[in-house]
């Protein structure tokens, strides 16, 4: 099967767009990411979103999408997997091309989530848990993280303010990136005089409402050798796995096995470990999320990345970098877009284009988007050749 | 929630009907027609233990509309006694007094209204018992 590399990318400053429609933001980081790459055309499209239905009243989202792009006729599709849709439509778009049924294609995600109220944007995203035996019950989704940080600082003594730590250094690193939608500099003190949402998460340990899109053109290794762009930045390993939506249907609520199946998978494939990794983007929609990824994905054994995130281990310069564009927290999550700025930021990480957030000798990236409360996970393992 | 869909979780909300695998035993809550740990097809159907113990928990302060007049309110997961693990408000308690580990028994509550034209929507909620 084909390599594949991904040669463009391409996303808005994200926000409330209020004055822009889904179809605009979209647009304008698919022509970006195309300028980015220099290709004259597209094969075909996936686009991450979970609910344009729910925020915006559009399903059928692919073919508008494609005709807004100006490339309709082209083969489009539109996946979803709540919150990991962005990650699904890479990992679609990298099958794509791997099959050689499509040599250059689009990946993108995208959400336009203020065009509907709060509330209704809360049981727009409520929809990825388990409407009738969780949402039912009166459960929110800062609720279903809250009670995994509590069982996990039951088993393992996490704190409160092990979990802020994680929200300050995202935002630290969201400072150094001009696209993200909260780049202000909090404390740890800020994180914990902050609203509860829902013991023990402060409205500061939770991702923001967020609208955007990201968009990355990919394509076979071979193409790449009639574009000149350097370095090549390839995609080396990528795994996806699905777990229960309900989180008490799980057997253990401390540790993501979405995640670390899919984390398995990439490794797997690409050929390497935790330990070859330089930089990572996780999916940090609470910071109790991000602890337990980097837990799931054994960066750190089980009840130590609270304690390793608290010495300073997961910053730009520490010994695993997570996050470095903010991550959720700080940039923000239009949920079907934050896979795809994920590998976004990766790409830019290796090809050394990331600024003052530049992770030094960055040649081993790696993503994890997650679904839901953990019901699904897609990772990607990128390298520069 | 849609009636037709109320109307066909009732056996599980009033009365906590769960399948029981009669290949390997194992206990689905809401009822399943495959089994995931031996692929059997065939179930009987139980009545759950009505106490547990519960596992984690939070207190939600920032509600749905549906429940903001309960707000703030304890939800958690409690595991009853036959080892299925259930998400339930838990009533009657002061948040503060809460521990995990804490005895719990099902009682039959209200849940929420469904707005003015919908239905009141009924099912259980835990009880710590004293
Ligand atoms: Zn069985």
């Amino acid at each position: 099967m084909r390599d594949v590399a991904i040669i463009g990318v391409g996303m808005n400053k994200w926000g409330e767009l209020w004055k822009q429609s889904i179809h605009e933001i979209f647009v304008e980081a698919a022509l970006e990411a195309i300028d980015d790459a220099g290709v004259d055309h597209i094969d075909s499209m996936y686009v991450g979103c979970m609910s344009g239905g729910l925020f915006n009243g559009q399903e059928h989202l692919a073919s508008v999408l494609a005709d807004y792009l100006g490339v309709a006729s082209i083969p489009a599709a539109r996946v979803e997997s709540a919150c990991a849709s962005g990650g699904l439509a890479v990992k679609c778009g990298i099958l794509d091309v791997m099959s050689g049924a499509s040599d250059i294609v689009l990946v993108g995600g995208v959400e336009k989530m203020t065009d509907v109220s709060g509330d209704a944007a809360t049981f727009a995203l409520a929809t990825a848990a388990d409407q009738e035996y969780e949402v039912y019950q009166g459960v929110t989704f800062p609720g279903l993280y809250a009670m995994m940080a509590h069982a996990h600082m039951h088993k393992y003594g996490t704190t409160s303010a092990q979990l802020a730590a994680v929200a300050v250094k995202n935002h630290a690193n969201g400072s150094k990136n001009p696209l993200a939608q909260f780049p202000q500099l909090i404390t740890v003190d800020d994180v914990l005089n902050s609203v509860m949402i829902a013991d023990p998460l402060h409205i500061l340990d939770c991702s923001p409402i967020t609208d955007g899109a990201a968009a990355a053109v990919i394509c076979s290794l071979e193409t790449t050798k009639r574009i000149d762009k350097k370095p090549i930045v390839k995609f080396t390993g990528f795994g996806h796995a699905t777990a229960s939506i309900a989180l008490h249907s799980r057997s253990d609520l401390t540790t993501l096995t979405a995640t670390t199946e899919a984390g398995n998978r990439a490794f797997k494939m690409a050929g390497r470990t935790p330990a070859d990794i330089d930089v990572i983007e996780v999916h940090d929609c609470f910071t109790i999320a991000e602890l337990m990824v980097l837990e799931s994905l054994r960066f750190f054994e089980p009840g130590q990345a609270g304690p390793a995130t608290e010495a300073g281990l997961t910053q730009i310069d520490g010994k695993i970098p997570v996050n470095a564009s903010g991550g959720l927290k700080s940039k923000g999550h239009p949920v079907g877009a934050t896979g795809v700025a994920q590998i976004i930021e990766i790409t830019k990480q290796l090809r050394g284009e990331a600024g003052d957030r530049q992770v030094k000798n960055a040649r081993i990236g790696m993503t994890q988007n997650m679904g839901g409360s953990g019901g699904s996970t897609v990772t990607h393992i990128m390298e520069v050749i | 929630m849609a009636i037709p869909n109320y109307w066909r979780s009732i056996p599980q909300r009033y009365r906590y009907e769960a399948a029981k695998c009669t290949g390997c035993g194992k206990i689905f809550f809401p009822p399943r027609i495959v089994c995931d740990e031996c692929a059997s097809r065939s179930f009987e159907t139980i009545n759950l233990s009505r106490y547990g113990k519960i596992v984690t928990f939070t207190v939600i302060r920032i509600a749905p509309s549906q429940f903001v007049d309960q707000a703030p309110y304890p939800i958690g997961i409690v595991e009853l006694n036959d080892g299925i693990k259930i998400c339930t408000q838990i009533a009657d308690c002061n948040p503060d007094d809460l521990k995990i580990g804490m005895p719990v028994r099902l009682e039959f509550r209200k849940i929420s209204q469904d707005g003015t034209p919908g239905i009141i929507q009924y099912g259980y909620k835990a009880v710590p018992v004293k």
